[in-house]
């Protein structure tokens, strides 16, 4: 295996495109190395981001939006005060992954690449309208977060392209998001069902709203009818139940000994409810 | 396979080894420093026993490869008693009774250290959640979970 520690995305693009065999990007480590240990993934180039420089950093711009670099681990995310005041449930879905010692070394990018439909960042970066930088062989493009994952263990990524930048946009005012998952012990677990929610108030109505669900399907997705469900709503019963109703009816899910289809199906619109209602309370500012 | 030269700081001493790069700073640290104070549970994360400090942080050394080590600072548990004086932590494991194999207590105490140096006066439940970690086949937590809170108390009084 040859280990390479490139100093700028464009290099390590051009690594990536050049090289012929399996390929990897090592950011935490947290999936790479499993894999690699347990010989079903073993890399002829690994290429190691984290020497480039900025990759670490977490910046506000002007607008507010917030750019977070990919080797970011999870406890820096929940360690900055400003950013979890913004996006309180991107950051739970991040620092949900694993231990104390993974969240030390886990990414953001590295969960969404790995391409598990189980991610648990990945539905609250996909509710807070949240795009990456892709850097490639090609130069450099965007794209939202949802157009990355393409089915288990897989991403729409072309060869050589890897993600440069984690991009989220201003907060603005009377906003707030949440993400919950289901596991069957209270820590350590993968999430059999998961749901975040993001949405805008302009009184007491809803404005605006970005629903996702993670673990429920091939890959973590939009859920356009659950967002339509609390639009133009208080989130009084009715349409707590019109988006469970939508949240159950997004699901297909595998049915396996960590929870049969009924199970999630039914989980997912429990998540939704009490998401949504965490997500209202936060942008009312409660 | 070439071998990469990594050169380090371990426990603050300069420290220098010959890396396959496909090997962990796990690896590393048994085969290669001779320092098998840090275990190998189960090689993916998910027991704690490899537990070390990577710049300050806390990290699975089965996670981390021996080139990362490349200009950084490790700390392991050969570091944590300074000569013969045994670290609070060390001493109240021992006064507690919370190790019975002993297999997972050196991530364990390197691990409760890391937590005490950021948070001196855990709870209960921040002890336990940020020890969610490290597995423990033997003692059943409790006492693991007493000795840590006793020890913060000791060391509190003494900082003050
Ligand atoms: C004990 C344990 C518990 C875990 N618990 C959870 C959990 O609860 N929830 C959860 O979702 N996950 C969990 N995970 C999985 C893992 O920790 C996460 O998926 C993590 O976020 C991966 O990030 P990383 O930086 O370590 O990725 P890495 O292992 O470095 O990389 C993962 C993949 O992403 C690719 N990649 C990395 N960075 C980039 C980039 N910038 N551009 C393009 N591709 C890139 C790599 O090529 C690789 O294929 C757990 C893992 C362990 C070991
Ligand atoms: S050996 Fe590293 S976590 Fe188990
Ligand atoms: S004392 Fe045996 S595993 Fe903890």
């Amino acid at each position: 295996m040859n280990y390479h520690t490139p100093s700028t995305f464009e290099d390590a693009a051009r690594l990536a495109g050049a090289a012929g065999g399996v390929t990897r990007f090592l950011a935490g480590g947290t999936d790479v190395l499993v894999q690699m240990r347990a010989g079903m993934v073993l890399p002829d180039d690994l290429i190691d981001l984290k020497k480039i420089p900025g990759v670490h950093d977490i910046v506000q711009g002007a607008d507010g939006g917030w750019r977070i670099g990919i080797a970011v681990p999870g406890a820096a995310l929940g360690a900055h005060a400003a950013l979890v005041a913004d996006w309180p449930g991107v950051v739970e879905g991040m620092e949900l992954v694993g231990s104390t010692q993974v969240q030390g070394r886990a990414t953001l990018a590295g969960n969404l690449c790995n391409g598990s439909p189980a991610a648990d960042s990945v539905p609250g970066l996909v509710a807070a309208g949240a795009t990456v930088e892709i850097t490639g062989p090609d130069g450099t493009r965007s794209a939202p977060v949802e157009e990355i994952p393409a089915g288990p263990g897989k991403t729409t990524l072309a060869p050589g392209e890897l993600i440069s930048a984690i991009l989220l946009p201003p907060r603005g005012k009377a906003g707030g998001d949440a993400y919950l998952r289901f596991i069957p012990r209270t820590e350590m677990d993968i999430a059999v069902a998961g749901c975040a929610v993001n949405l805008r108030l302009e009184g007491d109505t809803i404005a605006e709203a970005r629903v996702a669900l993670g673990a429920v399907a091939p890959r973590i997705a939009l859920a356009p009818d659950c967002a339509a469900a609390i639009i133009g709503t208080t989130l009084d019963e009715a349409a707590l139940a019109a988006l469970d109703a939508a949240a159950r009816a997004a699901c297909s899910p595998i049915d396996d000994k960590r929870g049969t289809v009924a199970f999630r199906t039914e989980v997912a619109g429990v998540l939704a409810r009490r998401a949504a209602a965490i997500a209202y309370s936060r942008a009312k500012g409660e | 396979m070439s071998k990469i030269h990594v050169t380090t700081t371990v426990n603050g001493d300069e420290v220098e080894f010959l890396a396959d790069p496909r090997e962990s700073l796990l690896d590393c640290l048994r085969d290669h420093l001779g320092l098998t104070g840090s275990k190998e549970g189960c090689g993916t994360g998910d027991c704690g026993a490899c537990s070390v400090t990577l710049d300050g942080t806390l990290v699975c050394s089965c996670l981390v490869l021996g080139v990362e080590a490349e200009g950084r600072q490790v700390a392991t548990i050969e570091g944590m008693a300074e000569g013969n004086e045994l670290h609070p932590l060390q001493r109240k494991f021992l006064e507690h009774a919370a190790l019975q194999c002993g297999f997972c207590t050196p991530g364990i105490l390197v691990a409760a250290k890391a937590l005490l140096e950021k948070t001196p006066d855990p709870t209960e439940t921040e002890v336990r959640y940020w020890l969610a970690g490290n597995l423990c086949r033997c003692t059943g937590y409790d006492k693991i979970i007493r000795a840590v809170l006793d020890a913060a108390a000791e060391m509190r009084q003494e900082a003050a």
